[in-house]
């Protein structure tokens, strides 16, 4: 019991931070005080914290190794977009069209995951790791080469190029190819962002905490002892899996939301490496830690522009920096005796 | 978890220390720029962003425009859309007035969406693709649109009965490439010619080009259409050598610059047509004497991309001095007055004598054929 | 007829991704750690060997020995600097994301250097193509050379590893780092040498891999560094001949793909077909067997 309050008041941290950060922002936002870029920075600070938070619930609490990420985003991204392409005479109201798009995009990506996760979470460790980054790459890929249209008849598709769809000349082409999608309606504001963020850190912390969310910390910690006391491993494994997958589809559908245009190729394994980075850098199986480092790692390249020439070099000087004084031994070691009355070490979970 | 927070305090405070402000409010014009300045495009966001830089620089020592000096800055967008609008915003606080960009077509989409909306005036000096300047009548461009390059191709090769078997091949992950080919496949089916193979690359598989040489020389094609960059024709052309594949050779604008690249042995290129407006090794004074000033900063020729910024610089100039703007006016008061001064203007640049734009929003100038020979471009 | 010629083209390709990942797989092996920068340290070995072929005009071997010296000195700063602090680390994964920032890094200081715009390649092979049925199959000097390095490149290796004393202590140290600092070999040392080969070979194949396909920019070794990845799993990672052999299949698998079923899907292909060998060899082609510990 007493662990469970000591859960229940991090959480209650982890969501005060996310609601004192929308306040904050609003609050500067209606004095006017909010830079252009700030301002155009909050969806995406939105959608990548959502990328992380999922992300590390499989790195972290199912501790596999996942380089495929992204790829959920796309089809997050794909679907939503596609629908409210699709749908915007039919469903001229905003919201509604809107959430719609959300939960298919989710719907989706979960799709994908319980498809994907069936054979991947066979494998072990590395390999793994590598046959999600394939996934990943064959999701992007394949959507390069899809080439969806609608007319007065309904839809057309094709895989080759739009001219093979016989589509008559009024009919609009949805989805082309590498060109992806253009003209989606910018329905992500900040307020939405956040309501997933919160709704995405209530469903990952609470499954953390509960006994489905046990059973999947006992198979990272000791899949043979976790077997051997009863406990399904695929099940859990795939349960975790696909509850990330379905986030990512959510985080593909708000970034979707928010440019005029979509493409397949921007979902690639940088990506999937840019959401590990934040997984790590936070903490693994810190989901607070994801929250912040997604946010800092989102606005630090923004915050660096006027280094002109040198920003990506700086940028990954920080990164390496960060790495090093937050993981290696000696750092901190260094930190716990000279800084140690500023800030508790934090208890990092994991292995 | 407060450590990242101290980070991102010194961070923000370092990104502070670092920006500077140079002129006061309202005594420059400011001019923005978003293009890739990093990652695999950056070659055409740097050539845009020194172009810009020159002509820039060339304006204010001649005086300025309307007594008030030029104001450039140029960001970073690594051909990524949803960096490109944050370069946008950037630029919005550092109080920029027009946009010269962004460079490349994707991420050219998601900001002229945002200006449409900013009423802020945009003028993309390589974005092609048609959306680019579709969101709102604010948006104008510098280059050929995908449409005109790929029916203008196809015409060029039926009407001048260039070949009777066509290939193409393609950048099937990239949205120009691949706009470019959607139109030219049209065309080509009023044209006598037959496209008899359309192979494509990716991004990711774009070093070995023996399979789409190796199928369109089964096909029997006389004529290879390559809507793509230089450097990866660069490659197909050494490949398509060594297989002893020698076809016509037919390429778009962005095929400029594949005789500046460093070490290319330009006899591979040799018969190679392309459709451009702008070619180097033009004799006219307007390019000598940008060439020779690019040459002398930058160490190396200038592309195609620099010289539709070039022009893009020239052209705001004359938007401006017909309007008879002045640096103190907002960006969107600016854009409706550079909205009016756009239809009436007349500019001679680089890469078109005499063009005008019209309610389309689209430069009135003919791609020119030309062809290479004995290593240097000649009109067709 | 073309079926031969796609074949060859396929080998010629698989080489380049081979030699590539005998170097990821060898640091794999040793040091457990996946190296994102890997492609990037062959991107700066092929500058390195350019500059010194324009700059001096020396002759091409001598800037490919160049070449190997700068990347094994880079590697082995890259390792002292930037991985070795972390190889106490509480997670294997935070190396592998300073590997990603050592990358990026890498990435962007060539580009400040040499500039954004490619470079064409010189060819250090001075072997003549060889041509095959009156003109119609064409294998290019490169591929020769390509495929003879990696087939003596894995011979020695593999004697190395199984003959010499350091070779041994790599293997021990790769087995049980604990139980081989107990028997007195210099851990740090073993490594830091792992990774002065593994990046030496990452010269060589940066070079071999620029003269194949002569283009040349700061980000020339990230795709094919991925690749190689690929090819080194698919072969079993921490193997060597598995290394050489996935790195051709793969080669002819995405030639093949290209040819007979898409252009366009050519990469879906190749990662389709990884998925199914690791499906049905879960450690792939040459690799061992997991061992699970109850």
């Amino acid at each position: 019991m007493k662990s469970w309050n000591k859960n229940f008041k991090s959480n209650c941290i982890t969501y005060g931070i996310v609601i004192a950060a929308f306040l904050a922002v609003s609050a500067l936002e209606s004095t006017g005080n909010l830079s252009s870029l700030l301002k155009g920075l909050l969806v995406p600070l939105c959608v990548y914290v959502i990328l992380a938070v999922s992300l590390n619930l499989v790195v972290g609490i199912s501790g596999e190794l996942s380089l495929g990420h992204a790829g959920f985003m796309c089809v997050g991204a794909f679907a939503s977009a596609f629908f409210s392409k699709a749908a915007l005479g039919a469903i001229p109201n905003d919201g509604l069209r809107f959430f719609l798009a959300i939960l298919i995009g989710a719907a989706f990506a979960a799709v994908f995951g319980v498809l994907i996760g069936i054979p991947v979470l066979r494998l072990r460790g590395d390999y793994l790791a590598i046959v999600t980054l394939a996934f990943g790459e064959i999701i992007k890929n394949v959507i390069n080469t899809f080439y969806i249209g609608m007319d007065s008849k309904g839809f057309h598709f094709s895989m080759k190029d739009q001219f093979s769809m016989g589509m008559e000349p009024t009919g609009t082409m949805l989805l082309s190819g590498p060109q992806g999608i253009t003209g989606i309606p910018k329905n992500s504001t900040f307020f939405i962002g956040i309501l997933l963020v919160l709704v995405t850190l209530f469903i990952v912390l609470n499954l953390i905490d509960s006994r489905d969310g046990r059973a999947i910390k006992a198979i990272r910690d000791n899949r043979i002892a976790a077997e051997s006391v009863g406990i399904n491993i695929t099940k859990y494994k795939l349960m975790a899996f696909t509850v990330s997958a379905a986030l990512a589809g959510v985080a593909g559908a708000l970034y979707s939301h928010n440019l005029a245009t979509l493409q397949a190729s921007k979902f690639n394994f940088n990506t999937s490496i840019l959401a590990l980075v934040f997984v790590v850098l936070g903490g693994i199986g810190n989901i607070r830690g994801s929250v912040i480092a997604a946010v800092v790692l989102t606005a630090l390249p923004e915050l660096l522009r006027s280094l002109s020439d040198y920003r990506m070099l700086i940028y990954s000087i920080v990164l390496i920096a960060m790495m090093l004084f937050n993981w290696a031994p000696r750092a901190l070691e260094w930190r716990e005796r000279y800084l140690g009355r500023f800030f508790k070490k934090s208890v990092k979970e994991g292995k | 978890m407060k450590k990242l927070i101290r980070f991102a305090s010194i961070a923000c405070a370092s990104a502070m220390l670092f920006s500077t402000t140079a002129f006061a409010e309202g005594e420059t014009f400011k001019i923005g720029s978003i293009g890739p300045m990093t990652g695999a495009a950056a070659t055409y966001g740097n050539a845009v962003m020194n172009a810009i830089q020159l002509a820039v620089d060339e304006v204010n020592e001649a005086g300025g425009v309307n007594g008030a000096m030029l104001e450039f800055n140029p960001q970073d967008d690594e051909n990524d859309a949803e960096k490109s609008v944050n370069a946008y915003n950037t630029l919005k606080d550092w109080g920029m007035q027009m946009l010269l960009g962004t460079v490349t077509s994707a991420p050219c989409i998601a900001v002229s969406a945002e200006a449409a909306n900013d009423n802020m005036f945009l003028l993309t000096p390589s974005g092609s693709a048609v959306e680019c300047i579709a969101a709102g009548d604010n948006a104008f461009r510098v280059c050929f649109s995908d449409p005109d390059q790929g029916t203008a191709s196809a015409k060029y090769i039926g009407e001048n009965k260039l070949a009777e078997k066509v290939a193409v091949i393609y950048d099937s992950s990239d949205v120009y490439s691949a706009g470019i080919y959607a139109t030219f496949q049209a065309e080509a089916a009023n044209q006598p010619f037959e496209i008899v193979a359309a192979e494509a690359f990716t991004a990711d598989s774009k070093t070995d080009f023996s399979v789409q040489l190796q199928k369109a020389k089964d096909a029997g094609a006389d004529l290879v259409y390559m809507p793509i960059y230089y450097n990866e024709a660069s490659l197909i052309l050494t490949q398509a050598d060594a297989m002893g594949f020698a076809p016509k050779w037919f390429g778009v604008d962005g095929m400029d610059g594949i005789l500046t690249v460093e070490g290319f042995d330009t006899a591979l290129a040799e018969g190679l047509m392309l459709l451009t407006p702008f070619s180097a090794d033009a004799q006219d004074d307007l390019t000598k004497n940008f060439v020779t000033k690019y040459e002398e900063l930058y160490g190396e020729e200038p592309i195609q991309f620099a010289a539709d910024a070039y022009d893009g610089v020239y052209i705001i100039k004359a938007a401006l001095e017909k309007a008879g703007a002045t640096p103190d006016m907002d960006a969107s008061a600016l854009c409706d007055a550079l909205k009016a001064a756009m239809t009436e203007i007349t500019v001679d640049g680089l890469t078109g004598a005499g063009m005008t734009w019209d309610e389309t929003r689209e430069p009135s100038k003919e791609p020119k054929a030309v062809v290479i020979q004995d290593g240097v471009y000649v009109g067709m | 007829m073309s079926f031969l010629s796609y074949l060859i083209n396929g080998l010629s390709l698989g080489s380049v991704y081979a030699i590539i990942a005998l170097g990821y797989t060898m640091v794999y092996g040793i040091a457990k750690m996946l190296n994102f920068a890997h492609g990037d340290v062959i991107m700066v070995g092929g500058y390195a060997a350019l500059t010194m072929m324009l700059a001096t005009g020396t002759n091409p071997l001598i800037a490919v020995v160049v070449a190997i010296v700068v990347c094994t000195v880079l590697g082995v700063v890259i390792e002292r600097i930037a991985y070795r602090p972390l190889r106490e680390a509480a997670s294997p994964l935070a190396v592998l994301i300073t590997a990603i920032g050592v990358s990026y890094f890498l990435q962007n200081i060539v580009l400040l250097i040499f500039g954004s715009s490619p470079k064409n390649f010189q060819s250090v092979v001075l072997l003549p193509d060889l041509k095959l049925a009156g003109g119609a199959l064409i294998i290019t000097g490169e591929a020769i050379v390509t495929i003879i390095s990696c087939i003596v490149i894995m011979i020695v290796l593999t004697a190395f590893i199984n003959k010499t004393k350091a070779g041994q202590a790599m293997l021990a140290v790769s087995e049980d780092k604990g139980a081989a600092r107990l028997m007195g070999i210099n851990v740090d040392r073993t490594i830091a040498l792992t990774f002065a080969i593994g990046s030496g070979l990452a010269a060589l194949a940066g070079v071999l891999l620029c003269s194949a396909y002569p283009s040349l920019s700061p980000y020339t070794g990230s795709m094919p560094g991925i690749k190689a990845f690929v090819a080194a799993v698919f072969g079993g990672i921490g193997s060597i001949p598995g290394a050489m052999v996935g790195g051709i299949l793969l080669g002819i698998i995405e030639i093949l793909g290209k040819a007979y079923i898409s252009s366009q899907l050519a990469d879906a292909i190749v990662f389709a077909v990884l998925i199914v060998v690791l499906l049905v060899k879960p450690t792939g082609l040459f690799g061992k067997k997991i061992q699970e510990k109850v």
